[in-house]
């Protein structure tokens, strides 16, 4: 007579639907019910209304939150200047994630790439606060920036700045992987051909890793687009859409439900947008 | 590549000021926790460690500190069991809603965080608040192990696409079962990868502020949330470069660990 581990082991040999459920059932459950629950008590709750004198949530069907965020000029404002910020880091971020990502792939000794990807990678263990903290230092009166010979101070600048600062290895990383793996003999057949080498990196290498900076692009984006901490350091008084919300939390559930639904629906429909391309297996 | 002399000069110095920019501020950083002027005058005024010893003594630091630790480390085997098992089932079997599964996947960690952050103390005031549980280290934990999931995920994955199967059916072919072919030939092959995305999985959940504002609740406070509250106090200037100083030379120890665990292992790979 086999043990009943032997059992139990032969009978997920024998029906491989059995194991699928048994290895999915636990992270599904953990997804489905813990986030995608809490995305669907987020959504509901943007229906709700506060009691404006004891702040308590009502559980009372309405859309007047909506209406709220799509009528108030302050939201529309608040929601503008978010993107713009979004959309400069991500470029930023871009522009200096190419070159660098193309010699570290590509052009560098061989023995030295492996130890410049490290570097390029290590400060992202340093640490989220850490970073933007050392930004509000370079950037204070008094500060490095002012000793070298002047200092933005904080604002609108500020934040993309430390934005962009802080999400820059996303960028490199899945650029650097893909220049990494692209094959030798597309750029020898470009050259062959007698194409030049800006225009076989226009016409090659651009299109083949377009799905890269895709995904880089994704990170950048969404993490600039829902921030509201860096703006808090290094911002002045500068507001973003993050922020609303989190002044919003406490005081005012379902408005705070209904303005985080404006990010969240930008980055879903984002990742839609891109995912066609591949780019989110380079993620 | 054939790039001209210029360019790849031009190159080689984008990519020198780019990690030149990356490095300066941490640098700027770890100058100012020696330096003797309490504003962070620059050029330093002088040489001091003081600034260390004052905070050693907050008592609030180093009980954010082990919140933090245990915090990470719950997050972390959560991540480890239900990431390695979802990288299991999405490698080694062809389903139907397998695309959509790894979009579930990453979800949690494209979107801001702080729609996970809120989305999630809704979910704790509506649920869990009527039943008597409040917030505190188990949903900071339960936050976190959320958006760690995929770095488990995304490792395990990568490593099982690169095992062959012959050494799975080479050990079934000699009467093993499925267990004892999982614990001898399977889990030895993705030990690596499983220690490489826990450590990542543990320094996300570390660093983690934005989803712990909206979960941790007033009587639960992570080191991130410790700086942050004391970011805005200006006597506390120092004390909070001096745990950014430490942080950052701390920075350096997983990846000495990850280089140490990725190194070549005699060609059993």
């Amino acid at each position: 007579m086999p043990s009943p581990v032997r059992r139990l082991a032969g009978a997920l040999h024998r029906r491989p639907g059995l194991r699928l459920t048994a290895l999915l059932g636990a992270p599904l459950a953990w997804l489905t019910v813990a986030y995608l629950g809490s995305l669907a008590v987020l959504l509901l709750s943007a229906f709700w209304t506060t009691d404006e004198f004891t702040s308590s949530v009502e559980h009372v069907w309405n859309t007047d939150n909506f209406t709220r965020v799509a009528t108030d000029p302050l939201y529309r404002t608040v929601a503008l200047r978010t993107f713009g910020i979004a959309v400069g880091v991500t470029a930023v971020d871009a522009v200096l994630a190419v070159p660098m990502a193309l010699y570290l792939a590509r052009i560098a000794r061989p023995g030295s790439r492996r130890l410049l990807l490290v570097a390029v990678t290590t400060p992202l263990w340093a640490g989220y606060l850490v970073k933007a903290y050392a930004w509000w230092v370079m950037l204070s009166h008094g500060g490095v920036l002012d000793w070298l010979g002047g200092t933005p101070g904080f604002g609108v600048p500020a934040v993309v700045i430390t934005l962009a600062y802080l999400w820059l290895p996303y960028m490199v990383l899945p650029l650097h992987a893909a220049l990494s793996h692209l094959p030798d003999s597309y750029l020898d057949a470009a050259a062959d051909l007698g194409a030049r080498p800006w225009t076989a990196l226009r016409t090659v290498v651009l299109p083949l890793v377009t799905p890269a900076l895709l995904a880089g692009s994704v990170l950048t984006f969404s993490l600039s687009l829902g921030d509201y901490l860096t703006v808090q350091i290094v911002g002045g008084t500068t507001q973003m859409i993050g922020n609303v919300i989190a002044d919003n939390v406490t005081l005012d559930l379902p408005l705070a439900a209904a303005v985080s639904c404006v990010p969240a629906l930008i980055v879903v429909g984002y990742l839609l947008a891109v995912r066609r391309t591949g780019a989110l297996e380079s993620l | 590549m054939h790039l001209t002399r210029g360019a790849r000069l031009a190159l080689r110095l984008a990519t020198g000021l780019g990690l030149t920019v990356l490095y300066l501020p941490l640098l700027v950083v770890l100058v100012n926790s020696v330096n003797a002027s309490r504003s962070f005058a620059w050029p330093p005024t002088g040489f001091t460690l003081h600034w260390w010893a004052v905070a050693w003594q907050q008592p609030g630091l180093r009980a954010a500190l082990w919140t933090s630790v245990r915090a990470g480390l719950g997050a972390t085997a959560v991540a480890l069991l239900l990431g390695s098992m979802a990288a299991f089932a999405a490698t080694r079997y062809r389903f139907f809603g397998r695309q959509t599964v790894s979009f579930l996947l990453i979800l949690p960690i494209a979107l801001p965080g702080i729609v996970t952050g809120i989305a999630l103390n809704a979910a704790f005031r509506t649920v869990l608040t009527p039943l008597g549980i409040g917030f505190g280290l188990s949903t900071v934990i339960i936050g976190h192990a959320t958006f760690c999931i995929v770095v488990v995920f995304n490792n395990v994955s990568a490593r099982l696409r690169r095992l062959p199967a012959s050494g799975e059916e080479a050990s079934a072919d000699l009467g093993a079962h499925t267990f004892q072919t999982f614990w001898h030939v399977t889990l030895p092959a993705v030990r690596g990868a499983l220690l490489a995305g826990a450590l990542l999985a543990f320094a996300l959940s570390f660093d983690e502020i934005v989803v712990t504002t909206f979960t941790a609740g007033p009587g639960t406070q992570t080191l991130p949330l410790w700086i942050f509250d004391n970011l805005a106090r200006p006597n506390q200037g120092p004390v909070v470069n001096v745990v950014a100083s430490a942080l950052i030379v701390l920075a350096a120890l997983p990846v000495y660990l990850a280089h140490r665990m990725s190194a070549p292992a005699g060609g059993t790979g």
